[in-house]
């Protein structure tokens, strides 16, 4: 027949375990013990915590601008919790929850905001990459990484983060189509929080749902609750699972929302209404999650309040830690090449006489004989 | 030795590299089956397997930025594009993140890559497949830029480039993969990356260059001895980051006067830099202006017009002559 209708095998799953209410499905409830349950909850709180600070610490002049992840902790933390250390972590710009729970020192996150490039530098034995600013270019390396773990031959897997506009990038179908043809085991969480700064989520996208991508691709595409952490944890699960076994990239459509500004330097107020961020705001992941394990018996009040108490203090200590750090203005020249080059030398030299108050570091009468190790 | 042409040295240069670190991996676009289409990988994928030679998907940005990923997972990807014209197409993660991440990271997470690319016209190619852009990659802090000119520096230095610890721009004259052929050592020779060559040694005029345009340059030094009795020393920069100031330096400083020539357009183009290093370094040494002999601020025109836009031995001489007769 000249025409007929090919039928793909691939749906795309929508999933929801603990709602808004702080019921839960007790048939998809992911085994979790008293401990993993309190971890979760105190990196929820944590990431909350440090955000609120953040957007303080910004106010006051004391970091540069901030982007926050208000109300997206579970969607980074739920696959941070779902891999083993060994594992790696690439995340976008709005994962701190993921960042810190992997093992990032706050100070150095909030040296990355300040500015600097230890905050971009993970302590040794960690397998995270930094933040990663322009839009989805990290699901390239993202997929790279998984291509290195799979020809080392473990069952290793790298998770990969970009947003909803991410999803329009060049670079996030490169990615996820190479990573695919290849059967690597890279698992890609797109969090899509509705907005890529001003831009709705349905003028990013045709397509009914982020997640039916992977149908394009030939890979699993699965949506889950985003606000839900239990859904994060399992779906995340799942997809790492499949990936260790050998079955590829799974791509995973966290559905969230942008609660705060895009950035401190944006105003959300020019393009969109506070009626539509109210609905969100019952959808808290924290509070759903509270109500999950205090019904539990997992925390009590009192056991919160000193969780919160510990939490203050570590915020104000990694404040304090950020703020007396003093970076050495000579290092950029260390970290171009493993080895300075002639011109960096040269650049260098010049750098420190500017420094030490000498001018541009030049010797006078540059052009004559006696200066000609200059290069 | 070996007589062989650029093309088979570079071959054998990759061959090398796989033979001796079994993390080295090549990828590009018909780099495996089809033996890449200047026939650079020939043989490899048969050698050393699907693994080691990736026939990668039509996509620039991912073989860079998977080859990323690579590295920081401790593997020596070595990138094909098929054509320099298309490498744009892989810039971003270039300039995102292949030259950064060394220095984002404080040298936690390096990219020990090369990126192979063919450039320059001269090859009747369509449009695309002809121009010198050099110059942006050299623009590019945390980039080498290592230019061949014949098959024995092309062996050596592609083998150098494969064991520099940082991403190194590997910038191939594809008129010249099989235009000579040149001695090649059979033990695995490697040069020292950002050290220009005298390659001929001479007492009026200093002539700068490197890559395809070497070959009109040698011819002309030819000429301005044969014809008009110039004693002209060249020099071969083969790489454009870092750059050799040292020898350009002696050189001019010996000469007094100086032809700075390449195929990329003139703005500023290399010689530029070249010219500014001149000027800063050994100033009150010169005994004329600089005359520079460039591709023109323009497009290269489709093949059919090409030629007379690109440097020739008759440019040269004439800018040569003219840096003579101040
Ligand atoms: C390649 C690139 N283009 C533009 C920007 C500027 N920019 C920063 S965030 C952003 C929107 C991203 O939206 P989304 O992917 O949904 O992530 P979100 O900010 O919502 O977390 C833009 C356009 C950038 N960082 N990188
Ligand atoms: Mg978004």
């Amino acid at each position: 027949m000249p025409r007929k209708k090919i039928t793909l095998d691939n749906t795309i799953d929508s999933l929801s375990i603990l709602d808004e209410k702080g019921k839960v499905d007790k048939k998809l409830e992911p085994k979790l013990s008293k401990d993993d349950l309190l971890k979760l909850f105190r990196a929820m709180t944590l990431a909350r915590r440090y955000d609120e600070r953040m957007l303080k610490l910004q106010r006051q002049g004391r970091i540069g601008t901030y982007g926050p992840a208000l109300g997206q902790e579970a969607a980074s933390l739920g696959p941070a919790f779902a891999i083993e250390e060994s594992d790696w972590y690439v995340p976008s710009f709005r994962e701190p929850a993921g960042m810190l729970y992997r093992g990032w020192p706050m100070a150095r996150l909030m040296l990355w905001w300040g500015g600097n490039e230890i905050g971009a530098t993970p302590l040794a034995k960690m397998n995270d990459m930094p933040i990663s600013v322009p839009v989805a270019s990290q699901i390239q390396y993202g997929a790279g990484i998984a291509w290195g773990l799979k020809l080392d031959g473990g069952d290793r897997v790298a998770v990969a983060f970009v947003g909803d506009g991410g999803t329009s990038e060049g670079d996030f179908h490169e990615g996820l189509n190479c990573a695919a043809t290849f059967g690597l085991p890279l698992v890609v969480v797109i969090q899509n929080n509705h907005w890529a700064i001003s831009l709705p989520r349905h003028k990013q996208s045709a397509s009914k749902t982020l997640a039916q991508k992977a149908i394009a691709y030939g890979i699993d595409g699965i949506q889950t609750d985003g606000n839900d952490i239990l859904a994060m944890v399992e779906a995340t699960r799942e997809a790492v699972e499949k990936a260790r076994k050998g079955g590829g990239p799974t791509l995973i459509e966290a559905v969230t929302y942008r609660m705060g500004v895009h950035t401190t330097a944006d105003d959300p107020t020019k393009y969109r209404k506070d009626e539509e961020v109210e609905p969100w705001k019952p959808k808290d992941p924290l509070v759903r999650f509270w109500k999950y394990i205090s019904d539990k018996g997992v925390l009590d009040e009192a056991g919160r309040e000193k969780m919160e108490a510990e939490i203050t203090d570590e915020i104000a200590e990694a404040v304090q830690a950020s703020e007396s750090y003093e970076p050495n203005l000579m290092e950029p020249f260390d970290h171009c090449f493993a080895e300075r080059t002639p011109a960096l030398e040269q650049q260098r030299a010049q750098f420190e006489a500017y420094l030490n108050g000498n001018g541009n570091g030049k010797a006078s009468g540059s052009a004559s004989v006696s200066h000609s190790a200059v290069h | 030795m070996a007589m062989l042409n650029m093309a088979k040295a570079l071959n054998l240069a990759l061959r090398e590299a796989l033979a001796e670190n079994d993390k080295a991996i090549i990828l590009g676009q018909d780099v495996g089956y089809d033996e890449g289409v200047f026939r650079i990988t020939e043989g490899l994928l048969k050698q050393f397997g699907e693994e080691r030679v990736v026939d990668f998907p039509v996509a620039e940005s991912a073989i860079i930025g998977l080859a990323i990923g690579l590295c920081v997972t401790g593997y020596t990807p070595i990138c094909e594009m098929q054509f320099s014209g298309f490498g744009y197409h892989g810039f971003h993660q270039i300039e995102s993140h292949a030259t950064r991440l060394r220095n984002r990271t404080r040298g936690r997470f390096t990219c020990p890559m090369v990126i192979r690319m063919p450039y320059g016209g001269g090859i009747r190619a369509i449009e695309h497949h002809s121009e010198s852009r050099e110059t942006i990659w050299a623009h590019l802090p945390g980039m080498k830029v290592v230019i061949p000119s014949g098959p024995r520096n092309a062996r050596a230095l592609l083998r150098a480039s494969i064991h520099d610890p940082d991403p190194v721009m590997f910038y191939e004259p594809k008129a010249s993969y099989r235009a000579f052929r040149e001695e090649v050592p059979d033990e695995p020779e490697t040069m020292e990356i950002g050290k220009a060559k005298v390659v001929r040694e001479g007492s009026d005029v200093t002539i700068i260059s490197y890559g395809a345009s070497m070959r009109p340059v040698l011819e002309a030094a030819e000429e301005l001895e044969e014809d008009h009795g110039v004693d002209a020393e060249l020099i071969d920069l083969l790489s454009l980051v870092p750059l050799d100031r040292d020898t350009i330096n002696a050189s001019v400083r010996k000469t007094g006067r100086c032809v700075v020539v390449h195929e990329a357009p003139k703005h500023i183009g290399p010689a530029a830099e070249v010219v500014a290093g001149i000027v800063e370094d050994s100033l009150l040494y010169l005994e004329a202006p600089i005359e520079r002999v460039t591709g023109y601020d323009l497009v290269l025109p489709f093949f059919n017009s090409e030629l007379p836009f690109m440097p020739d031995v008759r440019k040269v001489v004439s800018a040569t002559q003219k840096v003579l007769s101040f």
